[in-house]
């Protein structure tokens, strides 16, 4: 048996190595929702993943599936309500986010055939990481970073001020949709890991950390990197050991890292 | 070049059913400064929106000259603190190599600021680095809205004055929004004031006479304006510019030639 075969074949090395794939991810992403205050909106899509699940069952399409095109459906319709301005974007995200949530659960709780492992998908599951899953992962990771990669520089623009991309010629409704589409892939990959209710917190607690010490956006991106690697391995480790639940597990040690990188560094001066 | 660098035609914008802009027309050519005034509400920033290509226009045209790269300086600059930034990389990041941008910094002043954060910067130094931003992109047009805000009284006629160098050095037209009533007046050829529909416009000599403004901004204002504006017509021919115009200012202009 190959070196390969040994870890894939040990699930916790699986959901490490997954883990390590969606921080790759959702430290980039994380900035992205951190700058654009985008946390609310995140939440929103995370929660709908629930109902993503739900109705794969109910067509019979890979889970994976199901929640990016039911967070992209739902990132649309938030998008077209928001410009309605009939109610203030807060109350529609908190309408959405719940309701998604609860059609989702109360459709599962229609289907008696299947069996579904509630507690893993809202907090993550360290044993259901399989080989598949991974391929998800990395798959969806490299669509991201390539995303991000030719998008870079009109994505920060676009962020930093929208008026002034738009007039300098940035397709900025375009990027706003290109992000939601990465925004969905993450969320459908990270579900594994953390679960949706604690997706966002991946998401935003090793962005905020790095803000402390970044100097450039490109040098905050890559700080998110590595203390979403941090989170993951440590709270993973932290799972395995005591048995605690996979997505709280990593949540606390992010959070962690966060208390001791306020407390114990300057802020930078960028 | 075409003679027209913008030209409004009718141009009607509606939020449902509230009528913003009413069927404006206007035409900005080189060289021209064209200054919108007029209370809040009036349109002014959705009518220069519509010419950035921000804002659909509902009715009318607006045609711009073929090629056109217009230089933005919106009305402040609100940065997420959470996104670290310094001056130079905002620069860079519009397109233009780093000398343009490093001249471009030392022609408004704030070239020492390089490599501050773009966060630590006053109203002042954010207006000018705005500016800057602006210039290194070697605009035909400058659209700027309220390019004053937040910069104290002094800092104010300095920054009108650079706008008004910057006009001549690029020989582009510059269309802005202002409320400083008096320090505009002085450093604009043309103005416009907007009420939804342009009330009136002219040369800042003969608008403070015009009836439409005298009602939209009172007496005293109109009164100060005359006043101010005289005052700085005598300033403009001691360094030889030539203020065109009619009237008794135009007569007046020509008597110390």
């Amino acid at each position: 048996m190959n070196i390969i075969d040994l870890i894939l074949g040990d699930f916790f090395w699986r959901a490490l190595l997954g883990g390590l794939g969606v921080a790759l991810v959702a430290g980039p992403l994380g900035c992205f929702v951190v700058w654009r205050r985008l946390a609310y909106f995140g939440d929103t899509l995370a929660h709908s993943a629930l109902l993503g699940i739900a109705l794969s069952f109910l067509i019979s399409i890979p889970l994976n599936l199901g929640v990016i095109i039911t967070c992209l459906l739902i990132a649309l319709a938030l998008v077209l309500l928001s410009r309605t301005r009939a109610l203030a974007t807060d109350t529609l995200l908190g309408i959405l986010a719940h309701s998604a949530l609860a059609i989702g659960l109360v459709t599962l709780s229609f289907m008696p055939d299947i069996r579904v492992d509630l507690t893993g998908l809202l907090f993550g599951d360290l044993l259901a990481m399989s080989r598949q899953d991974l391929l998800w992962i990395y798959g969806g990771a490299a669509v991201v970073l390539t995303l991000l990669a030719l998008l870079w520089r009109q994505l920060l623009m676009s962020t930093i001020h929208e008026e002034l991309a738009r007039v300098e010629g940035v397709p900025v409704e375009r990027l706003r949709l290109a992000l939601m589409l990465m925004f969905a892939l993450v969320i459908a990959v990270a579900m594994k890991i953390v679960g949706v209710l604690l997706i966002t917190a991946l998401l935003i607690i090793p962005a905020a950390t790095a803000r402390r010490l970044a100097k450039t956006p490109e040098h905050m991106l890559g700080l998110a990197i590595v203390f979403g690697f941090i989170a993951v391995s440590g709270g993973l480790t932290l799972s395995w050991h005591l048995d605690t639940p996979a997505g709280p597990s990593v949540v606390v040690t992010a959070f962690l890292t966060f208390l001791l990188v306020y407390g114990g560094a300057r802020n930078s001066r960028y | 070049m075409p003679e027209h660098l913008v030209q409004l035609n009718q141009l009607t914008v509606r939020f449902d059913e509230r009528i913003v802009v009413d069927h404006v027309n206007l035409v900005v050519g080189r060289g021209d400064i064209i200054t919108i005034i007029g209370p809040n509400g009036a349109g002014k920033t959705t009518l220069i929106k519509t010419v950035l290509g921000i804002q659909k226009a509902t009715s009318g045209q607006v045609s711009l000259a073929p090629g056109l790269v217009i230089g933005y300086v919106p009305q402040h600059l609100s940065l997420e603190a959470t996104l670290p930034l310094s001056v130079k990389r905002f620069m860079l990041l519009s397109g233009r190599p780093l000398n343009a941008c490093e001249a471009a910094l030392r022609r408004t002043g704030v070239g020492h600021l390089l490599n501050a954060s773009v966060h630590h910067l006053s109203g002042g130094e954010k207006q000018r680095l705005l500016l800057a931003r602006a210039l290194a992109r070697q605009p035909d047009l400058l659209v700027l809205d309220e390019p004053a805000q937040g910069v104290d009284i002094n800092g104010q006629a300095a920054l009108y004055e650079l706008i008004r160098e910057l006009r001549d050095e690029l020989h582009c037209g510059v269309i802005m929004i202002s409320h400083d009533l008096h320090l505009v007046m002085a450093a604009t050829d043309q103005v416009i004031c907007l009420n939804q529909h342009i009330c009136c416009s002219g040369h800042p000599a003969d608008i403070s006479h015009d009836p439409a403004f005298i009602e939209t901004f009172g007496h005293q204002v109109a009164e100060s304006l005359a006043v101010y504006h005289h005052r700085h017509n005598h300033s403009h021919d001691l360094h030889g510019d030539v203020v065109t115009g009619n009237g008794p200012h135009g007569a007046c202009n020509h008597e110390h030639h």
